[in-house]
């Protein structure tokens, strides 16, 4: 079962029971609900910037899903809150962009820090939307709450 | 039965079979035996021609192949030849339905579809249980015409009653659309009695028989439904074809939900008159190959016989209820130990999504299906938002069903479930 230890490392087991940044936001700037018509996964992303819109003060989550979509939208609670906006745009970006590698090259640890335990899961094409639940929900809420400098992403 | 695997190219490992070890996924799609792809290649190669257009004789040949394709469905399901209406799927056969009706609804049809049409205030039933394929067309049909759609609830685990169903019959009570056998529970619906209640209060019955036209022996003229639908792919032929049956003088009477070429008398610049059943319906160029090739697969599944298919996946249905129900923290949805239910068994896994347990299970080379199974509303009803099927068909045997139980055995320990949380209760 080693495909099986690549997709469900210890450390993604661990986020999905965690479930960091789980809970409601009050005030929240933006708010986004995304769902998986195919599982019937579900996650509402809220955040709350700061005075200036530049930076994520707050960032809370609320979902049902799979393993995969619960331990991403877990990580990514992690790695986002007090971020800058532009710095998190291009986490999501990164992130995006090893979950669609099918497997290949060395995803960026420095730019992604833990999210890197994701890699194993761009060689399951089902798979891959699990994982986004969370990052897209996020996006969406950054475009909504009108961060300045970059358009919205697919 | 274990001989006839050989019959199937996906698992023939020898000669490059794709399908790996444990296929429980039959309800989605059914594998193909060599003689149904034999038959789509030998129309193909030899006898491909355009039907019911022309005067060659080679259009006369493949016209008969087709048609003689249509007689041998007919018999098959217990109808006459002109009950029987070529359609993309299932899917399609349940929207030629719908569509038709609400074309009388809206005055097309002239007074002969009027006794198809619905008014405002009449009703549609159905079940909770339903696949979306026989739910949302009834939903627009509802919006199409003000009737109103009435559910039949299901109890904790899935299942209906018939006096749940009684009680939601009236008057206005026009339509009642159910399914033969569930695609998530693998319950088998009092047909006959549906159909006397319905009958009795003048509505029409349509029937989802996806699930049991390729597993037991159909005779729907002695069931008396006036509708009905099933796919060529869940029934061990092709993707692409599909069955609509309905009882002479209603088909004769339904508006065509679909115009064109093939489907006509006669025809002016400003109107148009259509064919009797079945042709009024077959709008444009047919699936001739997926016809012929459709025919054979009932041609594989009669020399096996229906009853046999049916005792087979009945008993593999058995051990895996039986082995399933012994696994602490996994549920069973639907029937439990010792209830008759068809070769399909859905279980949700406390503590544990669904997706995890399939990836869990491919990973072991078991193939299921997990996710709502176009059946949301049954998994609401749970309180979950998936579950993980296993299914069976002819060529399933006693070794995969145990793989699967076997497999599912290890699950929880995996995700690291093992002592018994309350989450995802099926009462
Ligand atoms: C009970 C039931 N109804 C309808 C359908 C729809 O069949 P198809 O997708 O072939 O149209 C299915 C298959 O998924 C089914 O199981």
């Amino acid at each position: 079962m080693s495909g099986l230890s690549g997709l469900y490392q210890e450390i993604i087991l661990d986020q999905a029971r965690a479930r960091h940044g789980d809970g409601p936001l009050d005030h929240a700037d933006a708010e986004h609900h995304e769902f998986n018509p195919t599982c019937g996964d579900e996650l509402t992303m809220r955040i709350r910037l700061d005075d200036s819109h530049a930076r994520i003060a707050e960032l809370a989550w609320q979902g049902d899903g799979c393993s995969i979509s619960m331990a991403s939208a877990s990580t990514l609670a992690e790695l986002a809150t007090g971020r800058d906006v532009d710095e998190v745009r291009e986490l999501i970006d990164g992130f995006r962009a090893m979950l669609r590698s099918q497997g290949q090259g060395e995803p960026d640890e420095e730019l992604l820090g833990d999210a890197i335990a994701f890699h194993g899961v761009s060689k399951y094409v089902m798979r891959v939307k699990c994982a986004m639940l969370g990052w897209v929900a996020l996006e969406a809420c950054l475009t909504e709450a009108g961060s300045p400098t970059h358009p919205a992403v697919e | 039965m274990s001989d006839l695997r050989r019959d199937f190219p996906a698992f023939d490992r020898a000669s490059g079979g794709s399908t790996p070890t444990a296929y429980l996924d039959s309800a989605a799609t059914s594998q193909r035996p060599r003689q149904v792809l034999d038959a789509e290649r030998e129309y193909l190669e030899h006898h491909l021609a355009p039907v019911h257009r022309g005067a060659s004789a080679a259009v006369g040949h493949s016209t008969t192949l087709f048609e003689d394709a249509r007689a041998t469905v007919a018999r098959f399901v217990g109808a006459g030849e002109r009950e029987i209406v070529w359609t993309e799927n299932a899917t399609d056969a349940i929207n030629m339905v719908s569509l038709g009706i609400a074309d009388a609804s809206a005055g097309l049809g002239g007074a002969s579809a009027r006794s198809l049409a619905l008014e405002p205030g009449d009703e549609i039933v159905i079940t909770e249980a339903e696949h979306h394929a026989n739910l949302i067309p009834w939903q627009r049909l509802a919006a199409k015409t003000g009737a109103r759609l009435r559910a039949v609830r299901v109890d904790g685990h899935g299942l209906w009653s018939i006096d749940d169903l009684a009680a939601e019959l009236g008057d206005r009570t026009r339509i009642v659309a159910v399914a033969e056998v569930s695609n998530v529970t693998g319950y088998l619906a009092p047909v006959a009695d549906v159909v006397s209640l319905a009958h009795a209060r003048g509505a029409r019955v349509v029937l989802d028989a996806c699930q049991s036209v390729p597993h037991r022996p159909t005779d729907f003229g002695a069931m008396g439904v006036d509708f009905a639908a099933f796919s060529g792919h869940k029934m061990l032929g092709p993707n692409g074809i599909g069955v609509l049956y309905g009882r002479e003088e209603l088909l004769d009477v339904l508006p065509p939900a679909r115009t064109g070429g093939s489907t006509i008398t006669r025809v002016t610049l400003e109107t148009a008159e259509f064919l009797p059943s079945p042709h009024r319906f077959e709008a444009g160029t047919q699936p001739v190959s997926q016809a012929v090739a459709l025919a054979e697969a009932v041609r594989y599944l009669e020399a096996i016989g229906m009853d046999a298919i049916a005792r087979h996946e009945s008993e593999l249905a058995a051990r895996i209820v039986e082995g399933v129900s012994a696994l602490p923290g996994v549920r069973i949805i639907g029937p439990g130990v010792g209830v008759e239910r068809a070769g399909l068994v859905a279980v949700s896994v406390d503590g544990v999504h669904a997706h995890d347990v399939g990836q869990f299970l491919d990973e072991a080379g078991i193939i299921v299906r997990v996710g709502h199974h176009c059946a949301q509303p049954l998994h609401r009803a749970l309180g979950i938002t998936a579950s993980t099927r296993a299914s069976a068909h002819v060529y399933t045997t006693d070794d995969e069903v145990d793989r699967f139980v076997d497999a599912l055995a290890g699950v929880r320990g995996f995700f690291g479930v093992s002592d018994a949380p309350a989450a995802a209760v099926i009462a």
